[in-house]
């Protein structure tokens, strides 16, 4: 585990020595008994511990004698350990303790292992066995409460079962303590107590954020998963531990497999578990019912006369690479492309790269990168020369001063969020840089409520204060930077009052960030799409690399500058190659000794030609220019801007070639359609946001003839006359190490559980937690003169309003995965638009009535939410439904150096509407 | 130490100017506990018949707090002749204006009536005889709602010296000396408890004063903070200093809203005063008080789950170590102090830790206050010193169980406590003795039984109260107290079996040694110690299915005595099961001649056993004392 690591380096003082139970251990001061136990593999009765959880003393199954049995015992749980400590935790006088506890809860509870899916893994069925506790010994009380209708009655996806509960509120105090939404509590007194929400409101209506975390922490099987009933006891589950397929945090957790009926039955975690600690969000926790969904794609499919029929693989394989095959050797590598997928492997981008350049000749290759995160790995690559996440999720709850600009953690990345709220705990200070009031921007000591679009006069501003008041870190810019003065004269006319007046802000708080950001060592900047979805958003990485390096809160542990990436794989897609300009590990396709380094592992020329991106591709399309494009497990129909002009440019190809799982809106406009495989069900790694490599592991079968993406491009290669054949994933891996320096030292067996973080060039090395230390990885830190330039999309007249896109927490992009989870759906299922109640009231919009957005590309009539959330003047809406495509507004304009397109910014007009609607 | 300051000179010529002022003759009115037995209404009748009488410059008339002797109540005294009438109706107000104010007689009936006779001066009645009032010394004096009256008794003077003339550590020392130990119930040495959270680390630090008293029967806290609020103000105060505390709470529960008023305006006068706040007096110390009105569980008079109330959570105990000294409040070091252990503080440095030790036993010193309650004749509030016999108490103090019973039994310390039995009488009580016998000092609930109390029955109702306070948080109280409960429902409806007895040592057992906070661990004691002591009647009730006390219903039949029954049919008429027949008219045995011929004579009333639900209404109403229960 990276967390762990990271604490025995910061923790260096004496280990304690004391016995438990004869056997002699060390441990951690200021570590309870219990932590100490179970790190030395003892085990110590419990019910109310977890290991996330602060000490709640309640079940008192692990009270413990201290030196000798016949003094009175104590908790483990909550006693320190201290030098020298005699620890016995087993007595007759603690069992007959133990058994008289198990059985008074056991008087109250339904014992019904015969029909209880946590038969098999139930804290209350083993300790009762251990101590031969009696079902009868009390009686068997009828409880008051035991109704049958209760918060979770009406829930999709969270069961309690008041019957089955031991009341040791692991699920209270976790929905406290570590998730921070404080939706369940106790209820009742004495023996009427039981858990529910506040005022027993049913859960999905709740402040309840259904991470499940009250499921994974429950010791019995009082909360369990609703739709998991029936399908398989524990004990009979196969646990398959894997990565999550959402975003790019990475989480690991269990796939539980009932293999009797090829069936995901439900997600676990245990505590430790990955950088996520076994915690994880609503859609690790609930969104993978899409896995079973009958919409999936399960054989090869050919356009024909105007509509879809089923055939062979043979058939569908040398239809598509004849298609493509023409088209590169009609057009030349112009004439085709390929996009591969941030929610595929790394195997999987590895090998649609190398058949593009190689099958295909061509250096057009892109994935959705180019979509979001682009401007990071350029715009920090020119900065620092390597364009990811600087630090580890582990060091976040170590950070003093976080700074999150254009970022809303908790629900786009909600275990970086939890970390940030550890952080909060620890007494970290919160900068939040947001038009929009997010959470963490509610829970800020500073937010700062900008103009969207206005990132670089407020950063500009910032960096002007530091100076003006010497702020800055000399030495550590001396030392490490270049292009200071160049720096320094561009900001002279960034004042703070210019800002706050552009930014629309109080000037105050720029200075007050500004100061809190530079002392409040280690301080850590965080952004995501905020930053970087903008026709300037490589300058706005640039400049937030210019902040991390003018103060020196860069290169060590916990300060650094972390784009958090937004897909579960964006990041090996980068590190894949799977760019025009870059080869496996950012080889620049345009050095020559790379392309002969390839070309000899290859065994083929690579092609010189520069590529294009995804929006290249598109344009092109219209332009007449590409013929044949390769899409894999992407949708760009719907995660384009201006959606309609992209279905007319699409429409233009020849051929169109879709490796999906689903019948997606872009798959619908293909010649040949590929059936593919999730996440669930092949092998490979994907690099999550702290370039973590980390193992995915096929849990279930496939449905009817859909295969694994890595074995449809081997055929697709083979029959475009590249021959690619490879045994399986771990093959593949090992030859990505072998010509990816960064992922040199790493193999399957080596990343088997916590996986590695690169760079990890040598078989040896331990991969790197935090990036730049001592030096940059381009040697010397470059710093812009970045110049503030408004969106490309004013608000005027006719559009007065400034629309922004983003990602709810219930559903993940395009949405064709998790809407497909009838828990989610419960909680939130249609498009919505946020604006503020002044417009609203000015309007005659009313909350929860319906609005139409209007922008110079299209039109939407979706559900108005009234309130604070935006700004004045502002419009938010999410992009996940395809009854509702939120693209058809955007604007398509590109950021200048990464063609991503500028979905926070364009103007755009409401008006109260009928109903919601096309 | 800063010396006098200006502000302090203030504040004495303030208290001076206040002792000059007041009249020679007074009339104190306790309107607090006695309210709810028209208290109010008689002060309003005496400033109507002082004015008609023209006295009213000349006599002041004074609203108080508890003056002790409840079962007197309304109690008022008048002074300096040192009278006490009791139970005055404001129809009484006239006469005691003209015999006693302006013809300085006495009304008899209202005195305080011995064994010889009406004892109209208060020194003299033997309720009053043992007591030895430190912290009560004002309370029932002073109207609570005026701080001038409160510095006129002597309030902040102690803090005046404390702030000018001791360093923390000295008065920390003082009160080590002077041997208190908190009053809350368990007894941990103040002295230790407040050197312990001085010593602790960090700048930020609580005090807290828990009057969340939650003990049925119990208001000895409640009397003090609506008697005397400033005596709890200065304690903190005094608490404060020595600990190093900036903030402190007073926790106190909502069903007291005298208290709570009383309270706000002293704080509030106080902070109008300098007496909290940035620099008081002037001498550069800071803190200020918040009250907290909880939410009235009974948990919550527990120190970790009053600090979880204060925080705003959910009143749950934690498990200690960490103890609040350490971590307390929001994870600061906290020291939590009683009432009563706060009101003892100035008057402790008034007469100094040693001589404040003379008082009480070697082991437990000073003066304790109970609430005396149950079935003697005279209850109320009473402060003694500690080690008096449980015979003082009951008998000189509490002028005995009432005519036709016996005293049975003590029970000390409220649901937490236990029972202390008749042949314990000449028991000096104190910490230590009375663990002894298996009950608690407690906060200092006293309830007297006599012999028509069921013990089980008795055990039955703390255990129920247990039951239904239990925060549910750890499974030994929240199941194992309905478990006992459910045992002795049985017991006491007839349903009982012999080994149950022997269930409920045990389980009582396990749950006083498995139980997380203080109400689970101490919750068994009233069913042990009815055990213990009072084993028959257990035996009673499960061998024989028989209450000795005749009070299980289960267990009882009421039955008429024809020869006994007068035939007034009122048995019948009251009876709500309607199981009751006869016929009424005269009683056969003293009907006459005529009275048979006109068909006057009744039958003896009887009533059907298989359909008496068994209330008891016939045997109350019974003139003749006819229905007998057994």
């Amino acid at each position: 585990m990276s967390g762990a690591e990271i604490k025995d380096v910061k923790e260096e003082q004496p280990m304690v020595r004391l016995t438990i139970n004869n056997r002699e251990i060390t441990a951690r001061p200021g570590q309870t008994i219990m932590q100490a136990a179970q790190a030395s593999g003892i085990y110590i009765p419990h019910l109310c511990h977890e290991p996330r959880l602060k000490p709640a003393g309640a079940c008192r199954m692990c009270q413990v004698h201290l030196g000798a049995i016949d003094r009175p015992p104590v908790l483990a749980c909550a006693t320190t350990v201290s030098e020298g400590l005699t620890v016995i935790s087993e007595s007759p006088e603690l069992a007959g303790r133990r058994k008289l506890i198990l059985e008074l809860l056991l008087s109250e509870h339904r014992v019904a292992c015969t029909t209880c899916d946590s038969d098999g893994e139930c804290s209350l069925q083993d300790l009762a066995y251990r101590y031969a506790a009696r079902e009868w010994a009390y009686g068997t009380f009828q409880h008051p409460a035991a109704v049958t209708l209760n918060y979770t009655s009406d829930n999709r996806g969270i069961e309690y079962d008041v019957e089955k509960c031991v009341r040791c509120s692991r699920c209270v105090r976790y929905c406290e303590e570590v998730q921070g939404a404080c939706a369940l509590t106790f209820d009742g007194r004495g023996i009427s107590m039981k858990v529910n929400t506040a005022y027993g409101r049913p859960l999905h209506l709740s402040d309840c954020e259904l991470c499940g975390g009250c499921i994974r922490v429950c010791p019995t099987g009082a909360m369990r998963e609703k739709a998991a009933r029936g399908l398989g006891r524990s004990k009979d589950l196969t646990k398959v531990q894997t990565t999550c397929t959402y975003c790019g945090v990475g989480c690991t957790f269990e796939l539980n497999v009932n293999p009797d009926i090829n069936r995901i039955v439900r997600v676990t975690t245990l505590p430790g578990m990955g950088t996520n600690d076994g915690n994880l969000c609503v859609k690790g926790h609930f969104a993978f019912d899409f896995v079973h969904s009958p919409e999936r794609l399960t054989k090869p499919l050919i356009r024909e006369h105007g509509a879809f029929r089923e055939a062979s693989w043979e058939e569908a394989i040398a239809k598509a690479a004849r298609g493509l095959a023409s088209a590169r050797d009609q057009y030349g590598p112009e004439g085709l492309a390929f996009l591969s997928s941030a929610r595929c492997t790394n195997e999987e981008n590895y090998l649609v790269q190398k058949l593009a350049r190689m099958a295909g000749k061509t250096n057009n290759v892109d994935q959705c990168a180019t979509t979001c995160h682009a401007p990071t790995v350029a715009g920090l690559a020119m900065s620092l020369g390597s364009g990811a996440m600087t630090n580890a999720i582990g060091e976040i709850k170590d950070v003093q001063t976080l700074f999150v600009i254009g970022a809303n953690p908790t629900e786009a990345h909600p275990i970086v969020g939890l970390e940030m709220k550890k952080a909060m705990r620890n007494g970290a200070r919160l900068i939040v840089c947001d038009p929009r009031d997010t959470w963490v921007a509610r829970h800020a000591q500073i937010h700062i409520k900008h103009r969207p679009g206005t990132d670089n006069m407020l950063v500009n501003a910032i960096m002007h204060h530091i100076l003006a008041l010497g702020l800055h870190d000399r030495a550590f810019v001396a030392e490490r930077c270049e292009n200071f003065d160049g720096f320094t004269g561009n900001l002279k006319e960034y004042t703070v009052e210019r800002a706050a007046d552009v930014c629309g802000v109080d000037a105050d708080l720029i200075r007050r960030a500004a100061e809190w950001y530079a002392t409040g060592t280690p301080s850590a900047i965080f952004y995501t799409l905020g930053i970087t979805e903008h026709t300037c958003g490589t300058e706005n990485v640039q400049n937030l690399a210019n902040l991390a390096m003018l103060c020196g809160q860069i290169g060590k542990r916990s300060s650094g500058i972390n784009p958090i990436r937004g897909q579960n794989n964006v990041q090996g897609a980068c590190d894949m190659g799977a760019i025009n300009t870059v080869l496996p590990g950012y080889q620049k396709v345009n050095d020559a000794a790379v392309r002969v380094k390839f070309a000899k592992a290859w065994g083929g020329e690579i092609p010189a030609n520069t590529g294009g991106r995804v929006t290249d591709f598109i344009e092109k399309a219209g332009e007449g220019v590409l013929k044949a494009f390769y899409v894999m497990g992407e949708d760009p129909v719907l995660s384009e801007p201006n959606q309609a002009k992209v279905i007319e440019s699409l429409k233009k190809l020849d051929f169109l070639v879709v490796q999906e799982i689903f019948m997606t809106e872009t798959a619908k406009l293909a010649d040949v359609i590929l059936p593919a495989t999730c996440f669930a069900e092949k092998d490979g790694t994907f690099s999550n946001t702290e370039r973590r490599v980390q193992r995915v592991r096929k849990a279930v079968e496939p449905p009817g003839e859909a295969r694994a993406d890595w074995q449809i491009l081997c055929d697709i290669s083979t029959a475009m006359g590249y021959p690619m054949h490879y045994a399986g994933a771990s093959e593949i891996f090992d030859e990505i190490a072998a010509l990816t320096p960064s992922y040199g030292g790493m193999s399957y067996q080596r990343i088997d559980k916590a996986g590695l973080q690169w760079p990890c060039p040598t078989k040896e090395h331990p991969g790197t937690a935090f990036l730049h230390q001592g030096r940059f990885t381009r040697g010397k830190g470059l710093m812009h003169a970045i110049k503030f330039r408004p969106p490309a999309e004013q608000p005027d007249a006719d559009y007065p309003f400034m629309l922004s896109t983003g990602r709810t927490l219930y559903h993940y992009n395009i949405g064709n995965m998790t809407r497909k989870t009838a828990t989610i759906s419960q909680k939130q299922d249609e498009n919505f638009v946020e604006l503020h109640s002044l417009d609203a009231a000015r309007l005659g919009i009313i909350d929860g009535g319906a609005a139409r957005v209007t922008t110079r590309r299209g039109s939407l009539a979706v559900r108005a939410r009234v309130g604070e959330k935006v700004r004045p003047g502002g419009l938010w809406m999410p992009f996940h439904f395809v009854e509702s495509v939120t693209n058809r507004l955007t604007n398509d304009a590109f950021d200048n150096i990464t063609r991503t397109a500028e979905y926070k910014c364009c103007a755009a007009k409401i008006e109260p509407a009928d109903a919601p609607g096309a | 130490m800063p010396g006098l300051t200006p502000e302090i000179q203030k504040l004495r010529d303030l208290r001076l100017a206040e002792q000059q002022q007041q009249p020679l003759r007074a009339v104190r009115i306790c309107t607090t506990g006695c309210r709810a037995l028209g208290a109010l209404e008689v002060h309003a009748a005496f400033e109507r018949e002082l004015a008609a009488a023209g006295l009213t410059r000349k006599v002041a008339l004074i609203k108080t707090g508890c003056q002790g002797i409840c079962a007197g109540a309304p109690v008022i005294s008048i002074d300096p002749d040192g009278i006490l009438y009791l139970g005055a109706k404001p129809a009484d107000v006239p006469e005691i204006v003209r015999t006693t104010l302006c013809g300085g007689g006495i009304v008899e009936r209202l005195c305080f009536q011995g064994r010889q006779g009406p004892i109209p001066k208060r020194s003299e009645i033997p309720f009053f005889a043992v007591q030895k009032p430190i912290v009560l010394a004002r309370c029932g004096r002073i109207d609570p709602t005026s701080i001038a009256a409160a510095m006129a008794a002597g309030s902040y003077e102690m803090l005046e010296r404390v702030l000018t003339e001791m360093e923390p550590e000295a008065v920390i020392a003082e009160i080590a000396t002077s041997g208190l130990r908190g009053r809350g119930g368990a007894g941990f040495p103040t002295g230790r408890k407040w050197s312990a959270t001085r010593a602790a680390p960090g700048d930020l630090k609580y005090l807290v004063c828990n009057a969340d008293e939650g003990d049925p029967g119990a208001f000895m806290d409640r009397a003090v903070v609506e008697g005397d609020p400033h005596a709890v103000l200065e304690g903190l105060l005094i608490a404060a200093y020595a600990i190093g505390a900036r903030h402190g709470y007073v926790y106190v529960r909502a069903e007291y809203p005298i208290a709570i008023e009383h309270l706000k305006l002293a704080i509030a006068q106080a902070r109008e005063h300098g007496l909290l706040g940035e620099n008081i007096l002037g001498t550069g110390m800071a803190f200020d008080v918040k009250i907290k009105a909880g939410a009235g569980a009974f948990v919550c008079g527990e120190e970790t789950a009053l600090l979880a109330s204060i925080e705003g959570k959910r009143g749950m105990p934690r498990p200690r170590p960490p103890f609040p000294a350490q971590s307390g409040l929001w994870g600061k070091p906290t020291c939590i102090n009683n009432v009563e252990t706060l009101a003892n503080i100035a008057e402790i440095l008034r007469m100094g830790g040693a001589a404040y030790s003379g008082l009480g036993t070697p082991t437990s010193k000073g003066t304790k206050i109970f609430a005396l309650a149950g079935k003697v004749k005279y209850t109320g509030l009473v402060e003694v010193p500690i080690g008096v016999t449980m015979n003082q108490l009951v008998n000189d103090i509490g002028g005995g169980v009432p005519a036709g019973s016996a005293f049975k039994a003590a029970q000390m310390g409220g649901p937490s406590g236990g029972c202390v039995p008749a042949r314990y009488l000449d028991m000096p009580i104190d910490y230590e003795t009375v663990k002894e016998v298996g009950a608690i000092m407690g906060s200092g609930g006293l309830i007297i039984l006599d012999e028509e109390t069921c013990m089980v029955d008795l055990a039955r109702y703390f255990m129920e109260f247990c039951a239904k306070e239990s925060c549910g948080k750890c499974p030994p109280c929240r199941i194992g107290t309905t478990r006992m409960l459910e045992i002795l429902n049985r017991i006491c409806a007839g349903q009982g079996v012999p080994e149950d007895i022997a269930r409920l040592e045990e389980l009582g057992s396990q749950v006083k040694k498995n139980a997380l906070c203080g109400l689970g661990q101490t919750a068994p004691n009233p069913v042990l110690t009815t055990i213990r002591h009072f084993r028959s009647e257990y035996e009673a009730h499960v061998n024989q299915r028989r209450c000795p006390a005749v009070v299980c219903r289960n267990l009882i039949s009421f039955t008429i005595l024809p020869d006994k029954c007068i035939c007034c049919g009122r048995c019948a008429k009251g009876c709500p099961a309607h199981c009751i027949s006869g016929k009424a008219g005269k009683a056969p045995a003293r009907a006459t001649a005529p009275d048979r011929e006109k068909g006057k004579v009744g039958e003896p009333f009887a009533i059907q056993p298989a359909l008496c639900i068994k209330c008891g209404a016939c045997f109350d109403v019974c003139p003749a004392k006819a229905v007998v229960k057994q």
